[in-house]
């Protein structure tokens, strides 16, 4: 038998990269082949985007060494990286919002001559054509979709002549349409001789875009498969390192009750634009709602309004139904503080954690006692020892790695632990309704499911869960109904039991979800 | 009327060139990223710098015998290197060191409005060519070089080419778009292979140098005399023209000179001379209402610099 020779594009040998006393990769082999699509997949923290850093020269490797079409190479920066044609598509996307498309393209090059942005623009439109892009050269970047600044970083890369790409974690923000288009745009790719490494957590998209997967664990090289031979469970057992189940448990609660009601729900943002069109929906106990959405289509100020953060037209409703007396209270128009004095039990997971969740800067107990600090004695000085109690409390129950509670800064820990805290934190208030907002996003599999399970608990205690999440097979699979907003309206509200993935990534682009 | 726009104009040019200098150089800075609140101290040591290029050079040489290419060069030179070595002591403490821009900026104010008067006062203990007028020091010698009597002098055209030049750059260079990506945002520009450390030092640095021009112009034309100079209140004022002109140099150029014109308007009109502290207040007050105004409009363009006053390093995680 004649073995046809493999070349390799990209071959890492013996790679080993410290932060600190942190080892983030460790003595790692990798090889990308020419024409290729890699599935580069492992948990959160297992180094996947350090090692494709360094290949695209924003970190430098410890020891080790870099083969590029088999010449051994330095990458010292990510110039040197364009220049062995290397191109990045980061998960943060890195542009200019005040640029057009054709400057940030255009961004770092040093070709002969003027600025000539029309001559750029052009050949801009050469590549979108021979790859099946879609984009306007002139646009601002601040104008564009999540999906377009996306295309406006793929193309930043083939414009510098790069015939290896690294998409890192290109998917996550992406709906169904926007995800196969981008497929079909990286085999065009591949097709013209390209080799392509993709990031990713979903394993159904490994299995459907990759040629080859190799796995990542805690830093360490594992091994890979040809995708041929793999299927989702193989590859998890492989990335985790032991068996898991991935199936989401979707119990049916026994009672199921009206516990909030929003009628014509109108939110405008400071232009006074509307951000929510006439909104109106019930969340019920003992039941996970589901919202879906294109990134931006009012999910953030459809909680926010419930929370009491965002100023409501005068028609909205929010209806807040007590569970024991039945008695209607109104949400609109109050403050948190309001709300909570009210006596109303709302517990709010934000999607931007430092931002509006969690204070970095402070420990795991700090942090649960800004939830905390009314309930307990009254007295000038706070009591350490009950938010104590709780952070130990929550750190126990939900295996949150950290060296202690009350002196480790909270930004030090990973994402996984700190999403695990800010969590715990909000059922740890025992709420009626629970609002959650990406409670998953960046976290690995194995974190994932102790969330959902932690929601469903929830749930089947009677507790309204809302759930705004990106990822449609998690929506199908933990939700009891799904509702899809489309451009702040909402488009229809299914029941996630017997709904298709496909149905509900029509919903999300037009309302209705008609042709 | 038309008698005093002509006797108004050429003084509110003169006065309203040290904020030209000023704004264009922290433009520049802003861009970068950087917000260098020390310009007000960079225009002091840039004004006493050359001040004292300029009494050396008479003091040695007399001033009957002084060459005019020397007299003007010489206090050039000495501020350019003054505010240079100003402009790279911010950047070494902000950008390699990763201090708090603002406090940086405010400590160097301080230390050049200082170090300024110390040595002001210090030339004018060894001139003592007039026991009278102890607290000021005049460089006649010198000053013939920059303006004749009245007028802006060649240093105010300087100042506005300066101010088109760098319109053009940011504008329409390569150059110029590299500068503004490092400003908005860092990690970009590092990712796109641009030296940010570089750019940031090369733009905080040349701003530093023109605004330090702007302290040599106060001293040379507006005042022609080191007396207690009020630098630093065209210093502040050029750093809230950079908001006010939305960081575009070539309207800084109608800005400061309509500013100029209001900071002397208590001693020029007739009326006024008798509430002339009152009048003294228009332009801050002024400015006061233009930045309410400016921060109310909400376009995406005209916003500060993204990263404006946030050190920037690679490898943070």
């Amino acid at each position: 038998m004649i073995l046809e020779a493999v070349k390799n594009a990209v071959r890492m040998e013996g790679i080993t990269k410290h932060f600190g006393s942190v080892v983030a990769n460790r003595d790692i082999n990798l090889e990308l082949h020419e024409g290729e699509i890699l599935s580069l997949l492992g948990e959160n923290g297992s180094g996947k985007t350090t090692l494709m850093n360094m290949l695209s020269g924003i970190y430098y490797p410890d020891e080790g060494q870099i083969y590029i079409h088999e010449k051994p190479v330095k990458i010292a920066s990510p110039k040197d990286a364009f220049e062995n044609g290397i191109g990045m598509i980061h998960q943060h996307f890195k542009l200019v919002d005040v640029f057009t498309a054709t400057e940030n393209i255009i961004l770092g090059l040093e070709e002969k001559g003027m600025l000539n942005v029309k001559k750029a623009a052009a050949k801009i439109r050469e590549i979108s054509e021979r790859y099946g892009f879609e984009i306007d050269p002139n646009q601002k970047v601040y104008n564009m979709s999540v999906s377009q600044k996306q295309t406006v970083e793929i193309i930043k890369v083939l414009y510098r002549g790069a015939d290896i790409l690294i998409l890192d974690e290109p998917t996550a923000v992406l709906t169904p349409q926007e995800t196969d288009k981008l497929f079909s745009v990286m085999r065009n790719m591949k097709n013209d001789g390209k080799s392509l490494i993709i990031i990713t957590h979903k394993l159904h998209e490994v299995l459907e875009v990759s040629d080859r997967v190799a796995i990542l664990r805690k830093g360490e090289y594992v091994g890979d498969v040809e995708t041929k031979t793999a299927d989702q469970q193989s590859l998890t057992d492989m990335m985790v390192g032991r068996a898991v189940s991935l199936n989401i448990d979707r119990p049916k609660a026994q009672e199921i009750k009206e516990r909030l009601r929003v009628e014509h729900l109108t939110v405008r943002d400071v232009e006074g634009v509307k951000r929510l069109n006439d909104v109106s929906f019930s969340a019920n106990a003992g039941e996970i709602l589901g919202i879906a959405g294109v990134a931006g289509s009012g999910q953030r100020e459809l909680l926010e309004a419930i929370a009491g953060l965002q100023k409501t037209d005068p028609e909205s409703r929010i209806t807040y139904i007590e569970p024991e007396s039945d008695e209607e209270k109104q949400l609109n128009g109050k403050d948190p503080l309001e709300i909570i004095k009210s006596g109303i039990l709302l517990s709010f997971v934000p999607e931007d954690r430092f931002g509006m969740g969690l204070v970095g800067g402070m420990s795991i107990t700090d942090n649960v006692m800004l939830r905390s600090y009314r309930r307990g004695k009254h007295n000038p000085f706070f009591d350490h020892k009950f938010p104590k109690e709780l952070a130990n409390k929550i750190v126990n129950d939900l295996e949150v790695v950290t060296p202690n509670v009350d002196k480790i800064p909270l930004r030090r820990l990973s994402g996984g632990n700190v999403q695990k805290v800010l969590v715990g934190r909000e059922i740890e208030q025992s709420p009626t309704v629970l609002m959650t907002a990406y409670a998953v996003r960046g976290l690995d599999i194995n974190t994932s499911y102790t969330i959902y399970n932690l929601l469903t608990e929830q749930k089947m205690k009677g507790v309204a869960v809302i759930y705004v999440g990106e990822d449609l097979d998690v929506l199908l699979e933990l939700c009891d109904r799904i509702l899809v907003l489309c451009g702040g309206q909402v488009s229809g509200i299914v029941d996630g039991r017997n709904v298709t993935k496909e149905q509900i990534g029509l919903m999300m682009t037009k309302v209705g979800g008609g042709e | 009327m038309w008698e005093f726009l002509v006797a108004f104009i050429p003084r509110a040019i003169v006065n309203g060139m040290p904020l030209l200098f000023g704004s264009t150089g922290e433009i520049l800075t802003e861009k970068s990223g950087n917000l260098n609140l020390g310009i007000p101290g960079i225009m002091f040591v840039g004004a006493i710098a050359g001040t004292t290029g300029a009494f050396l050079y008479e003091q040695s040489v007399g001033a009957a015998n002084m060459n005019a290419w020397l007299g003007t060069l010489i206090p050039v030179l000495s501020c350019l290197v003054g505010s240079f070595l100003m402009g790279l002591l911010y950047c070494f403490l902000t950008v390699t060191l990763r201090a708090n821009q603002n406090v940086t900026g405010l400590s160097l104010t301080i230390f050049g409005t200082g170090l300024a008067n110390f040595l002001g006062g210090t030339l004018i203990k060894l001139a003592k060519t007039d026991a009278s007028s102890a607290s000021s020091l005049t460089i006649s010698g010198s000053l013939k070089y920059f303006s004749a009597g009245t007028d802006p002098g060649w240093l105010a055209y300087v100042g506005i080419g300066i101010a088109i030049l760098v319109s053009l750059f940011l504008r329409y260079t390569r150059t110029g778009l590299q500068l503004r990506a490092v400003g908005e945002n860092p990690a970009t520009a590092d990712a796109a292979g641009i030296n940010v450390t570089r750019y940031k030092y090369l733009a905080t640095i040349i701003g530093s140098m023109i605004a330090g021009l702007g302290g040599l112009y106060y001293i040379m034309v507006s005042s022609q005399t080191w007396s207690e100079p009020k630098i630093d209140a065209s210093g502040w004022l050029a750093i809230a023209l950079v908001i006010f002109t939305t960081w575009r140099p070539s309207l800084s150029i109608f800005a400061s000179i309509g500013f100029g014109g209001l900071l002397i308007l208590g001693t020029r009109l007739d009326f006024a001379t008798e509430m002339k502290e009152l009048f003294e207040l228009v332009p801050y007050v002024v400015t006061l209402i233009v930045l309410i105004i400016v921060s109310l409009r909400k376009k995406r363009e005209n916003q500060p610099p993204q990263s404006l006053g946030l050190a920037y390093f690679r490898e943070e995680r």
